[in-house]
């Protein structure tokens, strides 16, 4: 379908364990269209890391489709989908993942180093974002010479450092406290409206999914809920 | 992904783990410099004895009094010397012959002024400076007719005038051989040292006939200890070798059925083989210095096997920003060239300071070759590349979501 940003048709993924097989989503349909805001929520194991990692080309489905802009995401050989995770989608995750050994600014600049950058360009475009991000003066420190929430808006700034359309951030404020998550969720809305750029954010909650415009409620790997996030007072009461 | 920042991503790992980095290095170093060490020493004896080879003449043999037994062991030598002048003579005369040049050789007390030498005396022919390819670097050999009337004239060589002779030019001088004079007609150039590594330059020539009356007299009464002769060239060996034969047995009256009183060897042929002992020997120790480096090689991919599996959550975070396969497998080639290449030089400076050490130190002469060390770095870049490979592939191959979760 094209137009959307995300369009996932039937989409099944099953582990095989010694125990046997696990169904783990059971035949996700999701549409997501450009500048959207979508939260999923869900009890813990109904499938929404899983499937995260298969919107960002991380991991492979069972069975059905997924299409990113239209593009069939199944048909993609190896390289292609680098070029798709470098260039179109920048991924949040709740442990950060940063290169311990690496300064802020190469962390940040990391995926440039994949698509060809020269290093004078890398520098200045990371620099630019750590400091969009409130961190300009933190660019040579260590990721373990900083706190959670700075680590986290390191990771950001690095998901966006190729100017993706899509962020996929999964439990992006998992370990972080109620003060900085509110922080790094106001770093996405500005991103989302200001920038108009798509994400998908999975959380537990509620006053975190209530940032989005749109709620996608996960359970035993299918979709129960699709509609109008919790109303902001959460938010507030908090 | 650019050169560039490649190296840099090398850098920091390789940076990261100091220690590891340089004991992997330092298996290259020793590899490597055991093989450019071992060719050094293994070349500089090839070399010397190429040397002494081409200092020997071509084609030569050597005729010596006294028989062989089956166990090639000479029998009654010395008691009763065999070989005559004549014999040399009647030799000219045969078609394979290029040369051939008598000796009768004894060891004597050199004096001239307040110096004196010990040295070994050789009579002879003019000819023994054909046969032997020796040239004469002042002055002048002595001639025939020296020969003929037995006259005390001596050439030197360069050992010998080294010693005696402090800066005076030894041409004209008089000399005192076991107490009687000699007159220095010429000095012999520069040999260096035999197969067996005796000093050839440490030697005198005088006349056949002055030796055999004057000087050895009641040693020799008119035989010489051997007989060097020279074919007409290296396909008429063998055919010098039969004439030779023949000739002597007919001139000593031997009978069929009667073992030969003299022995002809072939000494072309005895030094082809210690040339061919000593590149099999040379290449013995390239041998065993490569297992050096092979195993390097091999600490090299143990280092990378394990490097990547530490390093799988890294490898995993790549991928999820954009790194191809391509790229991750790049990332770990370079890093085990970097580290063989790097060995390899620092090993290949300590091989060329090792084989400068035993030059110095044990006198052993040592070449070192422009392609021995562009070989090592060739086998350097390659080892690090085939033992780099399977690592940096299975890290290449890594699923995103496995290498992520990797803990
Ligand atoms: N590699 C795997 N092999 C086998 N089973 C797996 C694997 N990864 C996940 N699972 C199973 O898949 C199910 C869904 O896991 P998933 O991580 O998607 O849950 P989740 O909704 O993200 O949970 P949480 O909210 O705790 O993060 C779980 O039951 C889990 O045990
Ligand atoms: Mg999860």
């Amino acid at each position: 379908m094209p137009g959307h940003v995300i369009h996932t048709e039937h989409l099944f993924k099953q582990y095989e364990t010694a125990a046997g097989i696990s169904p783990v989503l059971k035949g996700i349909n999701l549409t997501v269209a450009r500048g959207e805001f979508v939260a999923i929520m869900g009890p813990s194991g109904s499938g929404k890391s899983t499937f995260m990692n298969i919107l960002g080309c991380l991991d492979t489905a069972t069975s059905g489709h997924y299409y990113v802009n239209g593009q069939d995401v199944t048909v993609l050989d190896r390289n292609q989908l680098a070029h798709l995770r470098n260039k179109f989608i920048g991924f949040v995750f709740q442990g950060y993942n940063l290169l311990p050994r690496l300064s802020a600014r190469d962390n940040v600049s990391l995926p440039l180093v994949y698509s060809g950058a020269s290093v004078p360009e890398m520098r200045t475009r990371a620099q630019e974002l750590l400091e969009k991000m409130g961190l300009g003066q933190f660019s040579d420190f260590l990721p373990n010479q900083m706190s959670g929430g700075q680590q986290q808006r390191v990771a950001i700034a690095r998901a966006l450092v190729n100017q993706p359309s899509l962020i996929l951030a999964d439990e992006p404020t998992g370990n972080l406290d109620t003060a900085t998550s509110y922080e790094i969720m106001d770093i996405l809305t500005k991103l989302n409206e200001s920038d108009s750029i798509t994400i998908v954010l999975v959380t537990h909650e509620p006053d975190i999914a209530s940032y989005a415009k749109r709620l996608v409620r996960f359970v035993d790997g299918q979709i129960v809920y699709d509609g109008a996030p919790p109303p902001r007072k959460a938010r507030e009461a908090a | 992904m650019m050169f560039f920042s490649m190296q840099r991503q090398a850098w920091h790992a390789m940076s990261a783990n100091r220690l590891r980095t340089f004991l992997t290095m330092l298996g290259m170093m020793i590899g490597v410099g055991a093989v450019v060490l071992m060719l050094a020493i293994g070349q500089g004896a090839q070399y010397m004895v190429e040397q002494s080879i081409s200092s020997m003449g071509s084609n030569l043999f050597m005729i010596l009094s006294g028989g062989t037994t089956s166990g090639g062991v000479r029998t009654s030598t010395g008691a009763a010397p065999t070989l005559t002048a004549e014999d040399a003579q009647a030799m000219t005369d045969l078609p394979s012959i290029a040369a051939v040049a008598p000796m009768a050789s004894g060891s004597a007390q050199i004096i001239y002024g307040a110096n004196n030498w010990a040295t070994q005396v050789y009579g002879t022919t003019p000819s023994f400076l054909i046969v032997r390819d020796w040239n004469v670097s002042s002055g002048y050999p002595f001639t025939d007719s020296d020969v003929r009337s037995a006259t005390r004239v001596a050439l030197l060589g360069q050992t010998v005038v080294a010693n005696l002779f402090n800066d005076e030019d030894p041409v004209g001088k008089t000399i005192r051989i076991r107490n009687s004079p000699y007159l220095v007609v010429g000095v012999l150039d520069i040999k260096g040292q035999s197969l067996d590594g005796r000093d050839q330059d440490d030697t005198i020539l005088v006349p056949v006939t002055t030796a055999q009356r004057k000087l050895f007299g009641s040693q020799f009464r008119g035989s010489v200890r051997m007989i060097m002769a020279q074919a007409t060239s290296a396909q008429a060996m063998n055919k010098a070798e039969r004439d030779l034969n023949d000739l002597l047995r007919q001139r000593h009256h031997l009978s069929e059925n009667t073992e030969s009183d003299f022995t002809v060897r072939n000494l072309t042929a005895l030094a082809e083989a210690t040339a061919q002992t000593t590149r099999i020997m040379s290449m013995m120790l390239g041998a065993i210095a490569s297992i050096s480096l092979l195993v390097g090689g091999i600490g090299i991919m143990n280092i990378m096997l394990v490097s990547v599996t530490e390093r799988t959550r890294e490898i995993g975070i790549r991928i999820a920003v954009g790194a191809r396969a391509l790229d991750i497998l790049l990332q770990f080639l370079l890093e085990a060239v970097i580290i063989s290449i790097v060995g390899c030089l620092v090993g290949a400076i300590l091989g060329v300071g090792g084989a400068w050490l035993v030059n110095k130190l044990m006198d052993t002469p040592v070449v070192i070759t422009a392609w021995s060390i562009v070989m090592s770095f060739l086998v350097a870049a390659a080892i690090g590349i085939f033992f780099g490979f399977y690592p940096a592939r299975k890290a290449a191959n890594l699923k995103p979501i496995d290498a992520l979760r990797y803990q």
